[in-house]
């Protein structure tokens, strides 16, 4: 989707303000929130792609005003009852429906390290060739979808070159959708700082992105 | 200085301490628990983990052994995953790594312009400038405009190289070693070594 969210290229947010022996969290309340996101997530009600859009589709106004953390907490309370493990009359009381059963957590406090140290790898085996070999020229595809996709406004319909493929990965934009991991490959995909920003541009830079194969022709 | 909101009210993307949010969040920790979808100690360790096990120091061992061990360094720049994994960081938000090398002619930087995808196991949690509008908005289109930001200025003859990290692969930068550090060990090259360094955003210097 065309959001807030696809920043790359914006003016107007001043000046990158790095702060002085930042705290891992500035709040305790924010490490819960990180701890609830990752698990309630084992219940594997949904994917990683489907949570990053619940983030993009907040509204525009209140995506730019939250803090990264009251953007997840926004954002796993949609998961939470959009997946139907929380109802809206449970979340606004508070309290758990007499009526649903108790569960029992998928993750407990001796699996957190396992679970963290395995992840959750998105490459995937294929039969299929690469379409695109390291050297070549490509274009990002102009597409516009409505739902989640990976590919950033700023390189769309701008030629790049193939600099490696990473095999085939799963595929966010249909993944989001619940549609299938749909693997396809990866590529990483090297981009003159001039194609995309103009002749202001330094000729040694460059931007490289990671792009999938349905994000790119062949120039 | 990142706490100036009169300076930038458009970019809050700093940490909050509104009291209706901590109290939003411990009612929703509530109902998790009561309902048995979360284990409390699960949540502790969770936070936990990342509070004290899992941060920059793990990248910076990365590097200091890089360093030293040309044969390591030869590992860490073909399958940089596999090399990670040798100090036993892995998993999630670094499932799949590459590490790209500072040289006098080639500077790296890592964004993410879409959320803020960061290497968590070899730095943790990333800072909150990094998941500012103001980062990943301008990394992209002015990187040498931030790198000065932070105090770095490149010369034109430098190549800056940008890396959006728009899928699952994770970047972590190898710094330059710095000159007169020849007689450290890896733990003293280690100290040297900061997180912003391995984004990118700053050099090593010599103690």
């Amino acid at each position: 989707m065309n959001g807030v969210h696809d920043m790359g290229g914006m003016h107007g947010f001043g000046p990158v303000t790095p702060e002085a022996n930042e705290p891992v969290f500035h709040a305790s309340w924010e490490g819960r929130v990180l701890a609830m996101r990752r698990a309630v997530g084992a219940w594997r009600r949904w994917n990683i792609d489907a949570g990053r859009h619940t983030i993009e589709t907040l509204p525009p106004a209140d995506y730019l005003r939250l803090t990264y953390y009251e953007k997840w907490l926004e954002s796993t309370i949609k998961l939470v009852l959009g997946a139907g493990l929380v109802t809206p009359l449970e979340l606004e009381t508070g309290r758990r429906d007499p009526a649903v059963p108790v569960a029992t957590p998928p993750l407990t406090a001796d699996k957190v390290l396992p679970v963290i140290m395995k992840g959750g790898p998105t490459q995937r085996e294929t039969a299929v060739r690469p379409r695109f070999a390291a050297g070549q020229s490509v274009r990002a595809r102009d597409i516009n979808p409505v739902g989640h996709t990976r590919l950033p406004r700023y390189v769309r319909g701008r030629h790049g070159t193939i600099e490696c493929d990473h095999g085939a990965h799963v595929f966010p934009d249909s993944n989001a959708r619940f549609e299938g991991e749909n693997p396809q490959y990866l590529y990483t995909v090297r981009f003159a700082a001039r194609e995309l920003w103009g002749e202001a541009a330094n000729p040694a830079d460059a931007v490289y992105l990671d792009l999938w194969e349905d994000y790119l022709d062949p120039a | 200085m990142a706490h100036d909101h009169d300076d930038h009210p458009h970019d809050h993307d700093h940490g909050s301490e509104l009291p209706e949010t901590a109290l939003r969040v411990k009612a929703l920790e509530s109902l998790l628990v009561e309902k048995g979808l979360v284990d409390p100690a699960a949540l502790d360790a969770i936070v936990d983990a990342y509070e004290n096990k899992i941060g920059p120091r793990n990248g910076a061992r990365i590097v200091a052994r890089a360093w030293i061990d040309a044969g390591y360094k030869a590992r860490l720049m073909t399958d940089a995953t596999a090399a990670i994994a040798e100090f036993g960081f892995s998993g999630a938000q670094g499932e799949h790594m590459v590490v790209v090398e500072n040289t006098p002619a080639v500077h790296n930087l890592v964004v993410c312009t879409l959320c803020s995808c960061y290497p968590w196991p070899v730095l943790g949690l990333p800072p909150v400038w990094y998941k500012s509008s103001a980062y990943r908005s301008r990394a992209v289109i002015d990187p040498r405009g931030v790198l000065r930001d932070f105090g770095l200025s490149l010369s034109d003859e430098v190549a800056v190289r940008v890396w959006d990290s728009t899928a699952e692969i994770r970047y972590l930068v190898l710094p330059e070693r710095p000159a007169g550090t020849e007689g450290l060990d890896a733990e003293a090259l280690a100290d040297l070594v900061t997180r912003d360094a391995m984004i990118g955003t700053a050099k090593v210097s010599a103690p």
